[in-house]
């Protein structure tokens, strides 16, 4: 199954915007952080079709997952 | 007032003198601070309380408002007060020289009608939000990283911060892209507009809701 994954700020160097992630068995964010090499620590924000995920929610055919990495400078 | 004339009709008479009636306190006066001080006490606000235990050094030059080179070594918070009294001397000014703790937050934010968070630390901002929410006050939350940036209103009984950090501490992205003059300059400005808003009660806020700010790529998106 492929999501569409929206990525933010520097998640998206190397990487793009919005990409289609495939995944095989585990239809989770975890799965597609692991896929994409994104840190768990650079997951600031989770959503999952606009509203606040979990990593380890399971996915459904159709979710769209966006990930935040964390912003912290003043 | 002479002074505010420019103000208007952007504001009522009626919205100066309400600024003009209220406390601000801004926590931070490095990036962020220098700039928001700056906007807060122009607009016309009656008193500002600026806290920060850093002093300047060489790597502020490149984007902090009240850091130049005479200020190398020099508090920021009395470096804040010193210019403000050059630019406005109207305001009632306070500076605090210490960094915000669990241990002070309370008696340096009571009294206040809003804060501003300038800070560069989460957990920190953590703190803020706890403190602010506890005493009633509306906090502007405001942080940079490169050219990105992120800005939101947090309201008395939210932990809105819980949503945009997962993890609750260490450092964003900002440690490795560093910040430049420009997102800084951005990000406070929409902190003050929020600021001004909440304090004259008009206008849409962002209550509950994230502005992000990608510089590199013009992406200006509210999400949640």
């Amino acid at each position: 199954m492929e999501f569409k994954v929206r990525l933010f700020a520097t998640l998206r160097i190397d990487r793009g915007r919005e990409i289609m992630v495939k995944l095989d068995d585990e239809w989770t964010a975890r799965a597609i952080i692991d896929e994409l090499d994104i840190a768990e620590k650079d997951v600031a924000i989770l959503m999952i079709n606009g509203r606040d995920g979990l990593l380890d929610t399971t996915l459904k055919p159709g979710d769209v997952v966006s990930i935040f990495p964390p912003v912290g400078g003043g | 007032m002479i002074r505010y004339l420019k103000n208007k009709n952007m504001l009522s008479q009626e919205e100066c003198d309400m600024l003009l009636g209220k406390s601000v306190c801004i926590v931070g006066c490095g990036g962020l601070g220098g700039y928001i001080i700056e906007m807060i006490g122009r607009i016309g606000v009656g008193k500002i309380t600026a806290v920060d235990g850093d002093v300047f050094d060489l790597t502020n030059l490149n984007r902090q408002l009240l850091c130049t080179e005479q200020h190398i070594g020099l508090g920021k918070a009395e470096t804040a007060k010193e210019r403000m009294a050059k630019v406005n001397s109207e305001i009632e000014f306070t500076a605090i020289s210490e960094y915000l703790t669990e241990e002070n937050a309370e008696s340096i934010l009571c009294g206040h009608d809003i804060v501003i968070d300038a800070l560069d630390s989460i957990s920190a901002r953590f703190i803020l939000q706890e403190t602010a929410s506890r005493l009633g006050i509306p906090m502007i939350y405001g942080a940079i990283a490169g050219w990105y940036g992120q800005v939101s209103t947090i309201m008395p009984g939210s932990n809105f911060l819980s949503r945009i950090y997962r993890l609750h501490e260490g450092k964003g992205h900002e440690a490795e892209l560093g910040n430049p003059s420009f997102s800084p300059a951005l990000v406070a400005s929409v902190e003050v507009s929020e600021a001004v808003k909440v304090m004259i009660g008009r206008g849409e806020v962002l209550d509950g809701k994230l502005l992000m700010i990608d510089l590199l790529n013009n992406d200006f998106e509210v999400i949640f």
